[in-house]
């Protein structure tokens, strides 16, 4: 009988002991992003970037009086709804983290904010997610991204074409809520500016053969292929198509298709096609660069500056709020991204979040010259890059 | 001149791939019929088996390009077809031997056999998924036109150019080689016409003295030869993904029962309408009529019948329009 009166005291007290601790337990962020699925080639620089900006609070020893920050990985697929929200759900419920990095697609994310994040009142800030239909969802003010919406893309591919003279382009979409929501604000965008889509097809992922869909698009014609796709994908089927067939010789290629992958594959023959991408010529780019140098990743990658940027200022966000409660932090997320305030460029996260404890004011600039807008995204600042010698090289700002 | 433009656009992008891809589903359909006319049963686990056999070839060619072997300017796949195409005869055998012939013996419905195949597809395709993944892989090497279309172009003198794959044109002459010689096997050979026999009535085969256990054995490893040509020759046309192998068997199914079940000239036949059936359907015809049509003039519209994105439901309505008018098929076969 003592000896089961000893036990239970030793496992009350440990348990006591346990409870006490929680308030120091490191503080969790989820890392959601497609590790599988048609981004997968794209992900895994941009979780090694926003996992970056993690280290670096955790490492400065003044983040919330001195917490550690861990990340807890999660994979929400791209094209996968259902996988998107049960990882979603694991890492809140089971993981207990306190914000979430991701999700990378527009469709996973739409699903796990309409699922999970607004009924557990989580902030998510997504690093790439670009679907305009993401700016007019209804989110409890818990959802941010760091990347800006398709709609300021396709305005700014609209632009482009024009000022090169090209006056006519067939476009092809990846079917699914990016290419569809991106594929309407260029053709939306190009019209306006007196410019002619001669024909819209959308494309599925995960064909053998995309000869049919560049066939019809041929008949068209048109002086280039706008293609909304994935660079592993069917996009990357399109263009393989269009060059087999010599229907197409230039292409424009959104986002998702501007990467090395790309390039070394098709090498040359992609000469003289136009890539955008959220880019920038701050020096938070190449500061970011410089960071992820050694690292097994490379800063500018596409994306990875988003990421890093999304981390950042989550953690910092909970700085200003002193607290890690979603319903609290997510109100000071605006107030460290704009101005007014001290710039904190990467790499100088430790001086952004003493500026916060010492209750200064912060203007966090990043790796993508970060300022939101309402309601909560990035404004945007884009690369526009040709294809010269089988090399995306870039071709200005804008 | 115009007349021409029209042609050549039409060929560049109806015949010249309609042909390719009718070639490999002829192959694929082959094997269907064959195994139909003897084993009497629909054979699901065919795509399986044509993935199989690619995806062998694959893991050799990339040995044989690690050592620096090829056969430059043909692709070295060709040199590894062999290895994959005895592997695949032994995946088909072993699947007899420990699937197949139980229900043989039991002498069981055909229905049982086509859900059993499923199971072996299924058994199949996760095994390929674990050996190979999921992705796509890319194994052409090679020169990879035979006449690209600028060449062409320049070449006829025209506006439109023809691109000729060289894939494309081994895809055809495999083909044909493999036909030929099957049909010389049914006809002249005793193997050949002890299949046909046993295929028209078993039980009068079996007094004739024909072994069935060596039929059927014979029957595998020409289905399981032509799976993994075929399988080869369409991942070096386009590209080898295990998924795709699934969607595949939609449209060798609709040409072999379009052509007349267990009938291999009807295989044949059924392939190439699928084939000519989904690429003329889906294609805009837009600039071939403003070819035709006076100068300046072009039509508003695309002038398409069906979008690109309904291109397999071309074998089904193919499929269903056959089972309903005429299910023996175009040359008459047995009907399921």
């Amino acid at each position: 009988m003592r000896k089961l009166s000893a036990i239970l005291l030793s496992a009350a007290f440990s348990t006591a002991v346990a409870t006490g601790a929680s308030a120091q337990d490191p503080v969790k962020v989820g890392m959601m992003q497609g590790f599988t699925g048609p981004t997968e080639s794209l992900v895994r620089p941009m979780a090694l970037g926003g996992e970056m900006a993690i280290k670096e609070v955790s490492d400065s020893g003044i983040f919330l009086g001195g917490r550690e920050v861990v990340s807890v990985r999660g994979d929400s697929t791209c094209i996968d709804a259902a996988a998107a929200t049960a990882a979603a759900e694991r890492l809140i419920t089971s993981e207990g983290v306190q914000g979430i990095n991701g999700a990378t697609c527009s469709g996973a994310t739409t699903a796990v904010l309409n699922n999970v994040v607004r009924a557990n009142g989580i902030v998510m800030i997504s690093p790439s997610a670009t679907s305009p239909a993401l700016s007019t969802i209804e989110d409890g003010g818990y959802f941010f991204r760091t990347a800006p919406s398709d709609a300021r893309q396709g305005q700014i591919i609209a632009d482009i074409l024009e000022r090169r003279g090209i006056s006519s382009a067939a476009l092809t979409y990846t079917n699914n809520d990016y290419g569809k929501g991106l594929s309407d604000a260029i053709q939306a965008a190009f019209e306006d500016a007196g410019g002619e889509i001669t024909a819209v097809a959308a494309h599925e992922d995960g064909k053998a053969d995309y000869s049919a869909e560049v066939g019809t698009l041929a008949s068209a014609g048109g002086e280039v292929l706008i293609v909304a796709g994935y660079l592993d994908q069917g996009g990357k089927g399109m263009i393989q198509a269009s060059l087999d067939t010599g229907a197409f010789g230039k292409f424009v290629l959104p986002d998702g298709m501007v990467g090395e992958a790309l390039t070394n594959h098709f090498g040359e023959a992609l000469d003289g096609s136009i890539g955008t991408n959220p880019g920038t010529d701050s020096p938070g780019a190449s500061m970011l660069a410089e960071l992820a140098e050694g690292k097994d990743f490379k800063g500018d990658d596409p994306y990875v500056p988003e990421a890093y940027d999304a981390s950042a200022i989550m953690l910092l966000a909970m700085q200003a709020a002193e607290s890690t409660d979603s319903a609290v932090y997510k109100d000071k997320v605006f107030d460290v991204a704009n101005a007014p305030g001290e710039k904190i460029f990467p790499g100088e996260l430790a001086k952004g979040l003493k500026i916060l404890a010492d209750g200064g004011d912060i203007d966090y600039v990043g790796g993508t010259a970060l300022e939101l807008i309402e309601p909560g995204e990035s404004a945007g600042s884009f690369r526009e890059t040709e294809v010269k010698g089988g090399k995306f090289e870039t071709v200005m700002y804008h | 001149m115009e007349v021409l433009n029209a042609l050549a656009l039409f060929a560049n992008f109806v015949v010249v791939p309609a042909t390719a891809y009718g070639a490999q589903l002829a192959l694929g359909a082959l094997g269907v019929t064959i195994i139909f006319g003897i084993l009497k049963f629909a054979n699901f686990s065919h795509g399986e088996l044509m993935s199989f056999g690619t995806m062998i070839t694959i893991l050799v060619t990339w040995f044989l390009q690690d050592m620096g072997v090829g056969i430059a300017p043909f692709p070295t796949a060709l040199l590894a077809l062999p290895v994959g195409v005895l592997a695949a005869i032994g995946v088909a055998l072993l699947t007899d031997r420990m699937v197949f012939r139980f229900y043989r013996r039991q002498r069981s419905n055909p229905i049982v056999f086509a859900i059993v195949s499923v199971g072996v597809m299924f058994v199949l395709a996760g095994l390929i998924r674990i050996i190979i993944g999921p992705a796509d892989q890319s194994f052409a090497d090679g020169q990879r036109f035979i006449i690209g279309a600028f060449a062409s172009r320049d070449l006829l003198g025209l506006d439109e150019g023809i691109a000729i794959k060289q894939s494309q044109v081994i895809t055809v002459v495999v083909a044909l080689v493999v036909v030929v010689w099957l049909f010389w096997f049914l006809q002249k050979t005793r193997s050949g016409k002890a299949m046909r026999a046993y295929s028209d009535d078993e039980d009068l085969a079996l007094l004739c003295g024909i072994n069935p256990e060596r039929v059927v054995m014979i029957a595998w490893v020409i289905a399981a030869s032509l799976a993994a040509i075929a399988g080869t020759l369409y991942g070096l046309d386009k590209t080898y993904k295990p998924f795709i192998f699934l969607q595949i068997l939609l449209p060798i199914f609709a040409a072999t029962i379009l052509g007349g079940i267990g009938q291999p000239v009807g295989a044949i036949l059924g392939a190439f309408i699928v084939a000519f059936s989904e690429v003329m359907v889906t294609y805009a015809y837009k600039k071939f009529l403003a070819y035709l049509g006076p100068a300046d003039w072009a039509p508003d519209g695309l002038v398409q019948l069906l979008s690109t994105d309904y291109k397999f439901a071309v074998s089904f309505i193919i499929l269903v329009a056959v089972l309903l008018i005429r299910p023996t098929g175009i040359i008459r076969g047995k009907v399921i």
